[in-house]
Order: structure tokens, then sequence, then C-alpha cells
């Protein structure tokens, strides 16, 4: 239903090199940012960090908001952007509060953009009701942005953003304002859009679920550096830092690796994979097994572990272990109560050799 | 005055301590009673007549339109430098701030002397505006709005400047990658933005501008029907015809109570 009705595109935006090449740099006296980034034409990346990471820094360096400091350098389309103040540069941009302008109607801020680029006002107006038609706010052209529904303002702003054409859109937690059932749906709307944005676009949120749907690749951001990068399914399968390993719900640990034995601190772990030398360590919190006594059969990866805390987990509890590697484990309500588990109380852990997945560090 | 903010805020309640009520309700008949005084001693019987007569209507139209040239200058000249002080840093900002204000405390005679030195036949721009262009100011017309805009720009000025610092600069980004130039973000979106600010500004500065007699006098002479404004023959009249100038004085009255009226949600009710 979208595709190529995104509108006639100037730019290369297929062949070779089109798509946005950045270095941003950003320093400030408490602050240092200086990741590089490429994204393809048709391509959404997702910047992903917690908070004061520097992800809005990078975006607004993108859209020309905050000034990029020495070494940094923005391409788009092979067309260097970073001369450019952030009225002439070719993007579109969703705000984190949508900044729909309130003394305009839905329609008056879609053909906003249009309007600044030279077009008739009927020109821009016929613009702008097109594009509210394909986001699905047709009805809501004359109501002022304070009479729309968050999902309706996120939908506008979305509607402004492509409204220039740009070659590069930019989205900053498009999704952080809405409650939890509009988040749902404004989610798949938003990606169906994406879908048939031939542009490139950068995505910045600190929800996981949401980068993982929307973006076709993961771009995680922290202390104003890049510490990992790759597909969601990749990301997810083999987090790199405590804080990616904490989204995605796994067991992280750094080892040295010898065959199939990993040595993690003072423990060895088996894995089911041989890397060598300085490796990862993952496995997920409902792979280990927990036990009051030690265990007959000596099974392999086996601990002994404190209970530090002891917490609802969806429909599962969390326990949470110290001792020699700081852990989690996911057990179910009747397991909990089977084992009379307390926080303070000493019990043995252990996970399985094929559930412990080992990468290179 | 009829709707208790007591109540509204759910404050403490109780009976209020006399040596806060009794001074209130003295400051209050300070500033009611000379009013009421005005109102009591108006000649009604005569009221139409006098209304109706040459000098006063001529005055009121003097006023009016001094009053409101001296708005359009300050509004001109007055929401840049609002948006100056507001958007842009310079060094010597505060400084200029302050220099804004200095009209607002400075006693307007003090005024219309400076503005004589500087606009006056023999003042420093005044002789090149004479020689250059043939322009004079001082005891003309335009000296009045000239003395009316320099005491009731910085009303303008402050009250739109705190309009644009309330105002949400990412507004003016997101016009910005849109495609919107400074100039364009600050015509379609900031002032729109701001606009309830400017207005009440401009009503206040329109009402100074109306009140102004000292800087007046001083620099654009009594002259009636061309700098004669209404302040100017109410203190003229108190001394040739009491009457009068409680007549001239009831116009003024009336012309506050509207623009009181115009602007009470924006004045009165805030805390």
């Amino acid at each position: 239903m979208t595709g190529p009705s995104t509108g006639p595109s100037t730019g290369p935006s297929t062949g070779r090199g089109a798509g946005l090449r950045a270095r941003l740099v950003v320093t400030r006296p408490s602050f240092a940012l200086d990741i590089t980034l490429e994204v393809a034409a048709g391509e959404v990346v997702a910047l992903l960090g917690p908070n004061g990471a520097g992800k809005t820094t990078a975006l607004r360096a993108l859209a020309g908001l905050t000034p990029l400091s020495a070494g940094g350098t923005i391409t788009l389309d092979e067309l260097p952007l970073h001369p450019l103040p952030a009225e002439r540069r070719p993007i579109g941009m969703v705000f984190q509060n949508y900044l729909l302008f309130p003394h305009l109607s839905a329609l008056d801020n879609v053909a906003f953009g249009p309007r600044c680029q030279g077009a008739s006002k009927a020109e821009a107006r016929r613009t702008a009701a097109d594009l509210l038609r394909r986001v699905g706010l047709a009805e809501q052209a004359s109501a002022r942005p304070g009479r729309l529904s968050g999902g309706q303002a996120q939908r506008v702003a979305l509607a402004r953003a492509l409204a220039v054409r740009p070659r590069l859109l930019l989205l900053d937690e498009p999704l952080a304002a809405l409650d939890a059932h509009t988040r749902l749906e404004i989610r798949s709307h938003l990606r169906r859009h994406l879908a048939g944005f031939d542009g490139a676009t950068v995505l910045v949120t600190h929800d996981p679920l949401d980068a993982m749907v929307l973006a076709d690749r993961l771009v995680v951001v922290e202390h104003g550096s890049v510490v990992q990068q790759g597909g969601p399914a990749e990301v997810a399968r083999r987090p790199r830092t405590d804080y990616v390993a904490r989204l995605v719900g796994l067991n992280l640990f750094r080892g040295v690796a010898d065959g199939h034995r990993v040595e993690v601190g003072e423990l060895t772990f088996s894995t089911s994979e041989r890397p060598a030398g300085a490796v990862f360590v993952a496995f997920s919190p409902a792979a280990v097994a927990l036990y009051r006594s030690r265990p007959d059969g000596s099974p392999r990866n086996l601990w002994r572990a404190r209970i530090d805390g002891i917490e609802r987990h969806g429909d599962n509890v969390r326990v949470h272990l110290a001792g020699p590697i700081a852990a989690f484990a996911d057990i179910t309500p009747a397991a909990l109560a089977d084992l009379d588990l307390a926080p303070g109380q000493e019990i043995w852990a252990s996970v399985k050799a094929t559930e412990t997945h080992a990468y290179p560090a | 005055m009829t709707t208790s903010p007591a109540t509204e805020r759910g404050g403490v309640t109780g009976r209020a301590p006399w040596p806060l009520v009794v001074p209130a309700l003295l400051g209050l008949a300070f500033l009611v009673l000379p009013l009421a005084g005005l109102l009591v001693r108006a000649p009604w019987s005569t009221l139409p007549r006098r209304l109706a007569e040459p000098q006063v209507l001529e005055a009121l139209r003097l006023s009016l339109v001094t009053a409101s040239l001296a708005t359009a200058v300050c509004l001109l000249l007055g929401v840049p430098l609002a948006w100056l002080l507001a958007r842009a840093s310079f060094p010597g900002r505060r400084l200029v701030r302050a220099l804004v204000t200095v009209p607002l405390v400075l006693p307007p005679v003090v005024g219309g002397v400076a503005l004589l030195l500087v606009l006056g036949r023999r003042g420093l721009l005044g002789q090149w505006l004479e020689s250059t262009f043939g322009i004079t100011l001082p005891f003309t017309t335009a000296g009045v709005v000239v003395a009316e805009a320099f005491v009731a720009m910085p009303f303008l000025v402050i009250s739109v400047e705190g309009a644009l610092r309330a105002a949400d600069p990412r507004y003016e980004e997101a016009a910005a990658t849109l495609g919107a130039s400074r100039w364009t973000a600050f015509r379609r979106v900031t002032l729109p933005l701001v606009m309830p600010g400017v207005i009440a500004g401009a009503v206040l500065c329109w009402a100074r501008a109306l009140g102004e007699f000292g800087a007046t006098i001083t620099f654009a002479g009594n002259f009636p029907g061309t700098t004669q404004t209404m302040p100017l023959a109410v203190y003229l009249a108190l001394e040739t015809e009491p009457e009068a100038a409680i007549v001239l004085s009831l116009v003024l009255l009336a012309v506050s109570v509207v623009i009181l009226a115009s602007l009470r949600d924006r004045w009165t009710s805030s805390p």
C-alpha cells in the first residue's frame, strides 16, 4: 500500500554508495560521542542504548541540530551533509514528543515542509492530504494537535517528516510517549511505513522490542561509543555487554576458552561450541537449575551460590544469585515452593553444556 | 474579587489575623477611594455636552492616534529586540537587557530631557536629522510618538521576551528539520506561539503610551491639536476649569477599565 508512492526520488536511491555514511563526533566537557554509522538506502538501523549513552545526540548531529566536532563527517547518497545547516538537509525527523505545531491543523502541520520547500499552498495541502490519507488520518486533517490522541499525533508526525521527501528519516524514541496498547498498534503501523520508505532510516530507542521489530540492524551505543552491532537475532543471541545481555535477558560472562572448557573466574564451564582464547559465555536464566543439596551424578557447570533476591518475572520467579559469578535463574513458582528458597540461603546451581553458548570476545 | 482564591487553593482555613486584615482593607480603600471620588464629583448632568467639546475630542483623537502609532513603533522594534534577548547569545546580553528596562524606572521627565539632548534641534542626532532630511521632532506630533514609544517600549519587550523564553525552542528545531529558515521559523511558528504574549505586551504598551505625561510635555510641549494629549489636557484644565479636568479624567479611567477587562484572564487571575 505504500511503496512507490513515497514520491519520485531525485537522488540516486539505488546503486553503490546510496545511503548514509557518517562519523559522528561530538565532544563536550562532560561527554564524548564518537560513532561510525552506515545505513544503506531502504535500510532501518536502530541506535539502541541506555539513557545518556549519546543516541539522541547522534540523531541531532545527523539532523544538523547539534554541531559536529572536528573529525565528524556525514555523507548522504555520496553528497556531504555536514556543511549544510539543518534546514538545507534532505532529512525528515520525528521528535520524541512529536512537536506538532499547536497553532496549525494536522493538515497544515504536514503541509509545512512542502511549503518551506517552495510548493504553492494548494500543492502543499494536496501532498499533505495524500499523506494523511496514507497514515489513515484523512478525517483528522482539520484537527489541531491538542485534539489528537497520542497514536494519531505520532502518525501526523510521521506524515509531516515524510512530506519533505527526505533521503534520511530520523526517529527519536518514536513510541516512547505511547501507552502500552497504542504502542502495539503504532509499532506495526510504523513498521509498514518504514518498509515502504526507500531512503535510509535511523531510529533511536531504549526499548529492545521496538528495536527488534522495527530495525534491520541494531547499533548498540554505550558511553558515546558503539559496543555492538548486527542483526536483531545475532545481537539477541550473542550479547557483548552487560547492558545488551540484560536487554535480551541473558546471563553473560567473560572467560578464556580451551576446547570445550571455558574458565570464567574460578569456575570452569563446558559449552557446546569450541572457541579458543577470550570468549563470552551466555546462557538463559531459564536454563539454570537450582538444588538444595549437591546433585548426584556430578553434572557439569555446577557452582555454589547464595540467593541475593527473589522477584516475580512474568509468570515465573527470577532468583538473583551471588557467589563466584552473579547470575539470574528463572524457575517456576512451583519449583520455588518445592525448594523452599529464601534470600541469604546457600544453594547449588547448574546449567547444561548444551544451553551454554560461547563465542569470541 | 467575587471568586475566593482561598477556597480554590484549599489552604489553611479560619479567621484571617487582624494585623493582616486591617492594613489590607486600608490599602484597598487607598486604591479605590480616589477613583470613587472621581465618579462622585463628576458633573454628570453636563457630561455629554462637555465630552462633545472640540478641545476634548481633539485631545482624545490625538491621544488615541499617538498611542497607537507609538505601539506600532514598539511592535516593529520591540519584538525583534525581545527575540534577540531571548534567543541569540552575544557578549553583554545582560547589560543590554538592563539598558532596555531603564526607561521603566527612569522618571519620564528625565526621559524627555534625554530625548531633547539627542533628538532636539541642537541634539546629537537631531542636528543631523534636520540638516540631512529636514526632520524636526521636538514639539511635533511625531515627537509625541517618539516620547511615548521611549517610555512604553520596555513593557512590550519584557512581555514578549517572557513569552519567548516560555515557548519551547524545540518547535523552531522541528521547523528547521522541515526546511524552514530561522526567519520562516520565527514568522510561521514562534510568532504565532507567542502571540498571546505579544498582544498582552502591546495592550500594556498602548495603555502606558496613552497615559504618558512627563516625557511628552518635556520633549513635545503642550500645543493643542499638535502635542496636547489627554493627560496634558487634564493637567492644564485642572488649573483653569476643574470640572473639565474631571471629565477628561473619567474618559481616561474608562479606557483603563476597558484595557483591564480585556486583559482580565492574563493579569488578574494569575497567582
